[in-house]
């Protein structure tokens, strides 16, 4: 009895040691979330701006530009061989401990790229995280590119250099091993409790033909310098980089709002577990005691049982 | 001075908002040499080069900053400057960008990257020549 009552002593101590563990990442990753929301406002206006220059540049001139409408292999490279590719890129975490994030992304990069083989693409794959990186690595797959060791703070750098490598891999032609579409897969931060994993079609980008009014009102009658040509050369390669590097902050700010969600329920279970064990022991120290008195009113009885039949 | 004959200015970096304010007078490169924006400009958008964009206010003060990979925006007296990097006078590390000159410039010719870093390393230090 004595030894039932010092192993649940030993659980306890030990699960307490977890919960402050899982405490501790729980308050770190929520101070973490409010910098990392901080930094998507902060990203904002440029994207907005630039977002509103490119639909400037597009509604006045003649897009007719590598970046845009899909070009085909056979006007690109002359020979078309092959089947058209389309890259893939993923986002996800670097560290674990953050529940089901980097899985749900990865979960829905393999049905993004189910769906592109059945469309008769072959899908290449350009991996951001340690997590994703580890998944493909694992299974022996291919990877065009990888980058880790910023998912949780990326800075626009980081972005430029993932935005970089996948617009020269779209500006290759197919018959080099270029691709012919970029989609990217990342998780999109609703709020602290709502994360959603989207994907988006990075490239070709497409122009909309609208009659609704852009915001902030029609655009103006622009004068362009050097020319609208070279400004949207300049342009696009930006507004690439500004949409990968919003989706990397967005993706950030998820992580830690899924690793202070996951660290929170861990914290919670560890509290159960230890009110579970303490009644436990309660229970046991208490059936201890019992015993012992049942003991002692046994020997005593039996003692005076002695004692009466001697005389 | 009307408050209609100002222009506002936006000075906006990838990862955040640098300066924002009204000017009476804005200069910068672009590709094709200075421009200056005063009020009532006819809308444009160009490309900057790396290099220093001043915003003279309506007292006699400028703000300089050093600015990367660039755009310049004018409409309705609105002034955009949207850039990869811009850094304002005061905030750039003059030593350093002497030092990153330095260590750039021998490589400037043949080196992609160290072109890139030449040039950057110039705007900053003349934007801080302009400022002091």
């Amino acid at each position: 009895m004595g030894s039932q009552l010092r192993v649940y002593r030993r659980r306890i101590r030990s699960v307490n040691a977890t919960k402050k563990i899982t405490k501790a990442m729980e308050l770190i990753a929520a101070s973490r979330i409010v910098k990392a929301q901080q930094r998507v406002a902060d990203s904002t206006p440029y994207a907005e701006a630039i977002t509103r220059a490119v639909s400037a540049v597009a509604s006045f001139s003649n897009v007719d530009h590598p970046l845009t409408g899909s070009v085909p292999a056979t006007e690109q490279g002359g020979v078309d061989d092959g089947p058209p590719r389309a890259a893939l890129l993923l986002l996800t975490a670097d560290r674990g401990l953050a529940g089901a994030y980097s899985s749900n992304a990865i979960k829905e990069g393999e049905r993004l790229s189910g769906l592109l083989r059945e469309q008769q693409k072959e899908v290449v794959s350009f991996v951001v995280g340690r997590k994703g990186v580890g998944f493909y690595r694992f299974r022996n797959r291919e990877m065009a590119g990888e980058w880790t060791g910023f998912s949780e703070s990326p800075t626009y750098n980081d972005a430029k250099e993932v935005a970089d490598a996948v617009i020269e891999a779209f500006l290759t032609p197919n018959s080099e091993g270029g691709v012919d579409e970029i989609h990217i897969v990342y998780t999109q931060f609703v709020s602290m409790v709502s994360q959603k994993t989207v994907t988006r079609r990075l490239l070709p980008l497409e122009f909309e033909e609208t009659d609704e009014e852009p915001e902030g009102g029609a655009f103006p009658l622009y004068e362009f310098e050097p020319s609208a040509e070279a400004v949207l050369d300049a342009l696009l390669p930006r507004y690439i980089e500004s949409r990968v590097y919003n989706a990397l902050l967005q993706s950030a700010a998820s992580e830690l709002a899924a690793r202070r969600r996951a660290m929170k329920s861990a914290t919670d279970n560890a509290t159960e577990l230890i009110k579970d064990y303490t009644r436990k022991a309660n229970a046991a120290r208490q059936a201890e005691i019992t015993q012992e008195i049942s003991e002692i009113v046994g020997g005593a009885e039996a003692l005076a049982d002695a004692t009466a039949g001697s005389e | 001075m009307a408050d209609d004959d100002l222009l506002t200015v936006e000075l906006v970096a990838a990862d955040r908002t640098v300066w924002t304010g009204k000017a009476a007078m804005v200069v910068a490169r672009t590709a094709d040499g200075e421009v200056g924006i005063l009020p009532h400009h006819a809308p444009l958008l160009g490309a900057l080069a790396n290099g220093v964009v001043q915003i003279r206010q309506e007292g006699g003060e400028t703000v300089v900053a050093a600015v990367h990979g660039g755009f310049l925006s004018v409409a309705d007296n609105r002034v955009g400057i949207l850039a990869e990097l811009a850094e304002l006078a005061d905030e750039i590390d003059v030593s350093r960008a002497q030092q990153a000159l330095e260590k750039a410039r021998p490589d400037a010719l043949e080196d992609e990257d160290a072109t890139y870093a030449v040039r950057r390393a110039e705007a900053r230090i003349r934007a801080h020549e302009l400022a002091g």
